[in-house]
């Protein structure tokens, strides 16, 4: 027909496109952060890193599968802990163990959705609540692991942890620090799947159907889309994710117990600060999210409750006030777009290039 | 040749009983209008059909298949397309990609390959011009235009249509009376739930009747319109 030739479809925008070659670079010049910067600034990157991901997966869930779970320290919580259970009980290196912690998430996610799906709205939030605190309950138990008051990892499973001692030689540092190095890069790595995946996702046609749901789930199942198995996809993904998330922060901690990897102020509350200041159902939202939570962490940390006063409050906020987080505010006055997924129908004309309608 | 066929079937909410006992069948290319006061049950008809609602009793054939358990996403990929009474766009997509999530997942095809008829079903349907506006952003109008642009992406065999007139001006009313009668013409069986009469009459072959969620009424347009039982419930509206 006449039309395929005068239509095409396009994502990219020309600021996108610059703005990904300056992430490439970004990520290039964070592959070689470890050498030009202090260990605190290290441990400092590593937070950000790790916060970022949990709020992408988190994001993933709320922002786009509708999913508002209160219960993702559940999954921080196994990952950790079957990561420190596989050193410590079958003697598994601890790279590679990180990877049984994002499995075990999966595994503990199925069952979960079981449950939390045939709930809705804040009873679903509640529910996977109360299947973290089990969780965290059951894990308290495992003798182990050091039950209820936890555990180290042990000398030997530090020592030997693939790349350290190579990290050790070449930084020209101790065996701690080339823990935290080797964590960092652990955690780049996950921060670039991470996001290139999701990325990735919303640009295909499920991707779509994702966002599809987000904004109307009746209407969405009614041309088509099959909202339940999205679900159980997102859901499913984000565990998994939010798990390899735990035993990396784990591994750079080197220290675990029920309370601190179950923490539904670390790894649910923050997480959901944000997402919700940076900007719900984006990508870029996250990354402005945590940028701001570090900021007024770094600030405002020694107040201890007052801190959480203020986050709270800062939070309340900007729901209130720019209920689409910073990065709404920011695409709203300025159309801006770093991570397009816009699918923009152009019309080419003969002479010159037209477009539909409005937005970039 | 049958297309859709219920049989006895009935919804309550709680106490309400809202599709009480109802029966008819469709033949393949028929258009059907359902009429009846507000609150009669119509919407609520058009919900059971598309597995948007599950019935409490009876069932539901298409195409020679019971299609009564059948998911939502199910039914639409069989061919059931339908729109909303209240347009239910995809507010945060725009027009463009509200239509390709409609062609896409509604016929199972990738995006690429449904982007002609996207585009197409646009120019139809006048929303071309806002392609790429965010739905959201849509005067009622083109939220209506929407609604039916979208039932059409998924390229239905059987499409319910939910009072997507009401609220038009008379210009408007004929342009959509066009565009349906042509989609129509395609072979696409219709059922079309509408107030504006006029506009139904002109389109449809059989009316149905519905009051209280029963069936009251079902044949012809003039012999319905002038039934006595359907005079009573329209007394006093001028058609
Ligand atoms: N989800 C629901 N829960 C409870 N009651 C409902 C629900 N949906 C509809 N109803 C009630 O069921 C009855 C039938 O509603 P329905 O929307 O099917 O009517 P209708 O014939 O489409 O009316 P209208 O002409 O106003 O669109 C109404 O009394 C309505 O209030
Ligand atoms: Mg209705």
């Amino acid at each position: 027909m006449s039309q395929s030739s005068k239509y095409s479809v396009e994502t990219k925008t020309r600021t996108s496109s610059i703005f990904g070659i300056c992430l490439i670079l970004l990520v290039i010049l964070a592959v070689f952060v470890p050498a030009l910067v202090s260990r605190s600034v290290l441990q400092d990157l590593f937070f950000i890193l790790t916060m970022l991901v949990l709020a992408q997966f988190w994001n993933l869930l709320a922002g786009y599968g509708g999913l508002v779970s209160v219960g993702q320290q559940a999954f921080v919580g196994i990952g950790s802990y079957i990561f420190f259970g596989a050193i410590i009980l079958w003697g598994v290196n601890p790279v590679p163990a990180v990877l049984l912690g994002g499995l075990a998430a999966l595994a503990l996610a199925v069952p979960i959705a079981f449950f939390a799906f045939r709930l809705q709205g804040a009873y679903f939030a509640i529910g996977t609540w109360v299947c973290a605190e089990v969780t965290r309950l059951i894990v308290a138990q495992w003798k182990q692991v050091g039950g209820g008051t936890g555990t180290s990892m042990p000398r030997d499973a530090r020592k030997e942890m693939w790349g350290s001692e190579w990290i050790a030689q070449v930084f020209d540092v101790r065996a701690s620090a080339a823990l935290d190095i080797l964590a960092y890069w652990l955690a780049l790595v996950l921060v670039v799947l991470t996001i290139g995946g999701i990325y990735w996702l919303l640009r295909t046609k499920r991707g779509l159907g994702l966002a599809a749901v987000r904004d109307n789930l009746e209407a969405a199942e009614s041309v088509g889309v099959g909202a339940t198995r999205m679900k159980w996809v997102v859901f499913l993904v984000s565990a998994f994710g939010t798990g390899l998330t735990g035993a990396i922060i784990y591994l750079q901690k080197a220290r675990i117990s029920p309370d601190a990897a179950f923490s539904l102020v670390d790894w649910t509350a923050f997480v959901l600060f944000i997402v919700v200041i940076g900007g719900i159902g984006t990508i870029e939202g996250p990354i402005i999210g945590v940028l701001v939570l570090f900021t007024l962490q770094s600030l405002f940390a020694d107040y201890g409750t007052w801190y959480l006063i203020l986050l709270g409050a800062s939070g309340i906020f900007v729901m209130l006030f720019a209920p689409r987080g910073i990065w709404g505010m920011i695409t709203d006055k300025t159309g801006l777009q770093l991570f397009p997924i816009r699918r923009r129908l152009t019309i080419s004309n003969k002479n010159n290039e037209k477009k539909g309608n409005e937005n970039g | 040749m049958k297309l859709l066929s219920l049989k006895n079937v009935s919804k309550n909410f709680g106490a309400l009983k809202v599709t009480d006992d109802v029966s008819f069948t469709l033949n393949e290319g028929e258009a059907l209008g359902i009429i009846g006061p507000n609150g009669a049950g119509k919407s609520t008809l058009f919900n059971l059909i598309t597995g948007s609602l599950n019935v409490a009793a009876g069932t539901i054939e298409y195409d020679g298949v019971d299609i009564t358990r059948s998911s939502a996403a199910a039914r639409c990929l069989s061919g059931i397309g339908r729109s909303f009474q209240i347009p239910q766009p995809f507010e945060k997509l725009t027009v463009f990609e509200n239509l390709v999530v409609a062609a896409s997942f509604g016929r199972n095809l990738n995006e690429a390959e449904v982007t002609d008829d996207c585009v197409e079903i646009l120019e139809k349907t006048e929303l071309i011009g806002k392609a790429n506006a965010i739905a959201g952003s849509l005067s009622l109008l083109e939220r209506k235009r929407l609604e039916l642009a979208r039932a059409m992406s998924t390229q239905p065999k059987l499409l319910l249509l939910d009072e997507i007139a009401g609220g038009l001006t008379d210009g408007e009313c004929l342009a959509l009376v066009d565009t349906i009668r042509a989609i129509h013409k395609d072979g696409v069986s219709i059922i079309w739930i509408e107030h504006v009469l006029h506009a139904l009459n002109s389109v449809v072959e059989r009316l149905l009747v519905l009051d209280f969620g029963r069936v009251i009424e079902q044949g012809e347009p003039q012999n319905v319109m002038n039934s006595p039982e359907v005079k009573k419930i329209y007394l006093g509206i001028d058609i």
